[in-house]
């Protein structure tokens, strides 16, 4: 087995598409559910909104930017379509509203018609949005694929990961900047106790609000940078569905929950291992370490899963604060 | 401020204003701040609050009392807007405040703690003081980003906290998470907390339970001092000891509602309010009360 | 009933991760169930020239690897059995593009009958009865499936999105022992039993030691729904993806012609055993000692505890049975439907709009939501296409929420 070919590839992932995107995403929820609280399962649903305005805004001549606001303009109306049943009731409502209105959001992309009006002429249907990038990759300064000691990336790639990890930058500064404030001081506050923070004359609806809406353009940039990557944007569950929310939610939980480097780290880490255990499985299986009647190919793309369910058991009952963790917190019994 | 200081002298004067008020349910006050009418809440079939009429006198410590299940917290919820009224009104300081969120009621001037505290365990002490000051700019997101906008007043609320932890003696845990603090320690925390709003009615939901004998003086001490600084203070006790060495007025309440009220002497010797002591904390409707316990959790 | 198959279907083609095309011919007849269509000869060219084929097993399945790269996917229309036919008789080949790494599912449309007339010739009018009996069917299940979930939430305060993991356990469970030779009624009986083992495994293994720690509801629900990644993956490693049906019951088209609607044998039983099922449950929880204190300690635990009701049994007595049931209710789901790894997370949705709709944490919301949330579904498809006809049911979970969030049985609850 070559494991020297193995460690490239994991490293590469360290820094890859993926990782960029899965980290913009992923600092999203950890306004959500690391600062506030909030139960958002229906990420992937931010996401393809994102990713859809995105893609249908480009396909129709929009310009670049106008798109990205676009995709932007959709993810705050999806919020807030979602907030405002929600986010005056118990925690767990959020959650199961988010889960289905992400699906919701995916089952609609994939129709071709919606109430005698045919979408399938935006949406692609089933089949998606292909080839929709090109005004993205006219702008790619790069020449050629790119070799940097640890890593290397196609052209395409190169470009696509220049701007996702600026995003992420920036998006960490922007974080920063807004958690050290007052207003970030009372999103925790409602985390750790909502009518303790309305007691003291918070508005913990609006505040709740403006966090969903906050974290959703985060995932909505995720999303775009996803689609971007990959030129087609596709309504299937492992692109932009209920087992992509999930793996952001490992990713933030990984990298600890309400802290500023937690989700970047995390989904750099998660996508490394996702990698890593994949090549090692198959590896395994070339050299017939692992039999066939044990694992076939199509089995070891689902032992991510099982290690991802089982990760986010493990990790929420022994370390929900992520592998980092604050020892203060940790004697803390805060759970 | 030890407990042995003479405060009586100042009770007496605070009291005075209510010598002339009649001892009967719902009786007018000269200078209320707060005041209540046909308050109902029902749960169900049960009327956990029948409330015809209440008055509460400005500058003055008013004790709540009452058995198990008689309401006092789920009459806290209602006036400070955690919980809706079927039906009725009530004013304070002069507002309607029957459609407030809990929010605005607070921002209002009457703010509230909770029986079982709510210290924002993983926030700091001093974070958990600064969360309280009301009007902060940088409290909305966009001017938040840019800190020379909220520097100075954030400069200011940090004085005010600190010198609010150095009377309730928690400075030296001024960086701890809240979590961390003792039982005690949270009640003093949340008391300084709602004190950073500057309310001009700080209403106590059974501020001395479970906190240790050797903190309950000085937690008593704090609660007159708020009175003796111009607040009006309402509180729901179970410890009649504290009810005396405080209280200045006492409201006592039954079955949802208003049995009583009086000065503490007078309530001591009050046939009606012993019935209801007696009478009800042992037979009939205790399961209010455990619906008390948990709503207030 | 006809159309419910493979909404969410995408969602079953997730596993598949190999590069390629691949699809489910199946066809949908005038009346009843779609089926697979076997033995179709599925062609991929590019730039002309043929570079794939395959030819759909028993379950309608086929796949052909493909790189990335522009083809074109076409059925040869000769293979097709007597009696089926493309709905759209044009629509023989389809030009797709497939990306790198890229797993394509691709759609042809086929009917029993002649293609091209219009599938349905029923009037609005004329399929409400059919509909109304479909969304009785739904409902049943739904209920039996989600009692669990509402009494657990009522109990333990645990929001399980693993539960219809228990749906999908119970369905699987009882068709390998059905493909093992058992007859499906002796299958169930097993199967169900040992789901509600699964069920008490789950109370006392996992969330009895949590609730022990101390761990709050929030990372409960995180880690309920770890666990149902983990059962839903695992399920599929040794399942497979492919949506199977019991070997009994599975095409049945014996039945009865009632008021302008046909019912089938088996949805004959499903509707008496549920029925059964569901008056004995409401026996229990009335009138047994057992039932009581589970009422009793989903009003109040505090209260219940104090009163000398031991919570934890009373607990485990509710897992034991919720599971079971579940268990049940992914037997008759699959019976309707077909099996399928992940059958219980798209029923879950549904659950949790039933459950909500009805009064979380109640005995008899569920019941109720259930049967709502059915004939919703099934109705909408008067309205919109059966493709999109789930999301009516989770967007007036959306408006309950707003307007009656404690259900249509629950009780306001005291905050503060």
């Amino acid at each position: 087995m070559d494991w020297g070919s193995i460690l490239a590839e994991t490293v590469n992932k360290f820094f890859g598409v993926q990782a960029a995107y899965f980290a913009l995403a992923a600092i999203g929820l950890n306004i959500h559910f690391g600062y506030t609280g909030l139960l958002n399962f229906g990420h992937a649903g931010f996401m393809a909104i994102g990713a859809y305005g995105l893609a249908i805004s480009l396909q129709n001549g929009v310009p670049l930017l106008l798109a990205v606001l676009i995709g932007l303009l959709a993810a705050t109306a999806f919020a807030l379509l979602l907030g405002a049943p929600t986010l005056r009731l118990r925690a767990d409502y959020l959650a199961i509203v988010t889960i289905a209105a992400a699906e919701i959001a995916r089952i609609l992309f994939r129709a071709t018609e919606i109430a005698g009006f045919n979408t399938r002429e935006y949406t692609g249907g089933s089949t998606g949005i292909n080839g929709f990038a090109d005004p993205f990759k006219d702008l790619n300064p790069y020449t050629g694929s790119v070799d940097l000691w640890f890593v290397s990336f196609s052209r395409n790639d190169a470009w696509t990961v220049t701007v996702g990890w600026a995003l992420v930058l920036l998006s960490v500064l922007f974080v920063h900047l807004a958690m050290r404030s007052p207003w970030g001081r009372v999103l925790k506050a409602v985390r750790e106790d909502e009518d303790a923070a309305r007691a003291l004359g918070k508005n913990a609806y609006s505040i709740k609000m403006q966090s969903l809406v906050l974290g959703g353009l985060f995932g909505a940039l995720g999303g775009m940078i996803f689609v971007l990557g990959q030129s087609s944007v596709q309504p299937t569950p492992q692109d932009l569905g209920a087992p992509k929310t999930f793996f952001i939610w490992v990713a933030v939980i990984l990298g600890g929950t309400g802290k500023l480097w937690g989700p970047v780290i995390g989904s750099m880490i998660f996508s490394a291992l996702l990698q890593f255990t994949d090549l090692t499985l198959r590896g395994f299986q070339e050299e017939g370490i692992i039999p066939t009647w044990f694992m076939d190919g199509v089995q070891v793309g689902q032992v991510r899963f099982i290690l991802m369910g089982l990760g986010l058991m493990l990790l929420m009952a022994f370390r929900p604060q992520g592998i980092f963790g604050d020892k203060r917190e940790l004697a803390l019994d805060v759970r | 401020m030890s407990a042995d200081t003479p405060t009586d002298t100042v009770t007496s004067t605070a009291a005075d204003v209510l010598t002339d008020v009649q001892q009967v349910p719902g009786s007018p006050k000269p200078d209320p701040m707060l005041t209540a009418d046909g308050i109902i809440r029902r749960f169900g079939g049960l009327t956990a609050v029948d409330v015809r009429h209440l008055e509460i006198q400005r500058g003055v410590i008013t004790a709540l009392i009452g058995p198990n299940g008689a309401g006092k917290t789920t009459f806290f919820n209602l006036m400070t807007g955690f919980d809706t009224p079927d039906e009725g009104t009530w004013n304070f300081d002069g507002v309607a405040m029957g459609k407030l969120p809990a929010h605005q009621v607070a921002r209002n001037g009457m703010v509230r703690t909770f029986q079982l505290t709510k210290a924002l365990s993983r926030l700091s002490v001093i974070e958990n003081m600064k969360l309280g000051a009301g009007h902060q700019k940088g409290e909305n997101l966009f001017r938040g980003l840019v800190k020379p906008i909220w520097g100075a007043q954030e400069r200011e609320i940090e004085a005010r906290a600190d010198a609010l932890l150095d009377r309730f003696k928690l400075a030296h845990m001024r960086e701890e998470f809240a979590g961390t603090l003792s039982g005690g320690q949270r009640k003093l925390l949340e008391m300084a907390r709602a004190l950073m709003t500057d309310p001009s009615l700080i209403m106590l939901d059974e501020p001395m339970a479970g906190v240790n004998p050797a903190l309950t003086q000085s937690l008593l001490g704090h609660v007159k001092s708020l009175r003796d600084e111009g607040r009006t203070v309402v509180f729901v006790e179970h410890d009649m000891d504290v009810v005396r060495d405080i209280s200045d007025w006492v409201v006592v309440m039954a079955e949802g509602s208003i049995i009583a009220e009086g000065p503490h002497e007078a309530i001591g010797a009050n046939q009606t309010v012993i019935d209801a002591y007696l009478g009800t904390s042992h037979d009939a409707p205790l399961d209010l009360g455990e619906i008390d316990v948990e709503g207030a959790s | 009933m006809a159309l419910l198959l493979g909404f969410w279907s995408g969602t079953a083609a997730a596993q598949d991760d190999e590069p390629g095309f691949r699809g489910t011919l199946t066809a949908t007849p005038e009346e009843g169930d779609r089926f697979p269509v076997e033995g179709v000869r599925v062609v991929l060219t590019a730039d002309g020239a043929e570079v794939g084929e395959a030819t759909s097993g028993a379950d309608g399945t086929w796949f052909i690897a493909a790189e990335a790269g522009s083809y074109n996917v076409a059925v040869d229309t000769s293979t097709f059995a007597e009696g089926i036919s493309l709905k759209d008789p044009e629509a023989t080949s389809r030009d797709l593009e497939l990306s790198p790494g890229q797993s394509r599912n691709v759609l042809f449309a086929l009917i029993e009958g002649e293609g091209g007339a219009a599938p349905n010739v029923k009037s609005d009018l004329e399929r409400i009865p059919g509909l109304v009996k479909d969304g009785l069917i739904f409902g049943l299940i739904i209920a039996m499936s989600s009692i669990g979930l509402s009494l657990i939430f009522g109990t333990t305060g645990l929001t399980n999105f693993a539960h219809g993991e228990l749906v999908t356990f119970g369905a699987v469970t009882a068709l390998g022992l059905n493909k093992a030779g058992l007859h499906i009624l002796l299958a169930g009986l097993i199967a169900v039993p040992l789901t509600a083992a699964v069920g008490a495994g789950n109370e006392v293994g996992l969330w009895r030691p949590l609730r022990r720690r101390g761990s709050g509801l929030i990372a409960m629900l995180v880690i309920s729904i770890g666990l149902s990644i983990l059962a839903r993956y695992l399920v599929l490693y040794f399942v497979g993806g492919r949506r199977e049906t019991y070997n009994q019951f599975a095409l049945q088209t014996d039945g009865y012609d009632l008021l302008g609607f046909r019912i089938v044998n088996r949805e004959i039983w499903i509707i008496i055993i549920s029925m059964t099922v569901l008056l004995a449950v409401a026996f229990a929880v009335n009138k047994t000692k057992t039932g009581k204190a589970m009422r009793a300690v989903a009003d109040n635990r505090d209260l219940a505890e104090s009163s000398g009701i031991d919570v934890e049994r009373v607990i485990l007595t509710i897992w034991i049975a919720g599971a079971g049931l579940a268990g049940l209710g992914g037997i008759l789901f699959g019976l309707n439907q077909g099996v399928s790894w992940n059958m219980g997370f798209e029923l879950l949705l549904l659950m949790f709009a039933a459950v909500t709709l009805g009064g979380l944490g109640t005995a008899y919301g569920p019941l109720l939501g259930s049967l709502v949330v059915g004939l919703f579904i099934n109705l909408s498809t008067l309205i919109v296409s059966s493709e999109i006809k789930n999301v009516g049911a989770l967007l007036i979970l959306g408006v309950i929420l707003l307007v009656r969030p404690q259900g249509i049985l629950g009780r306001g609850e005291r905050i503060g």
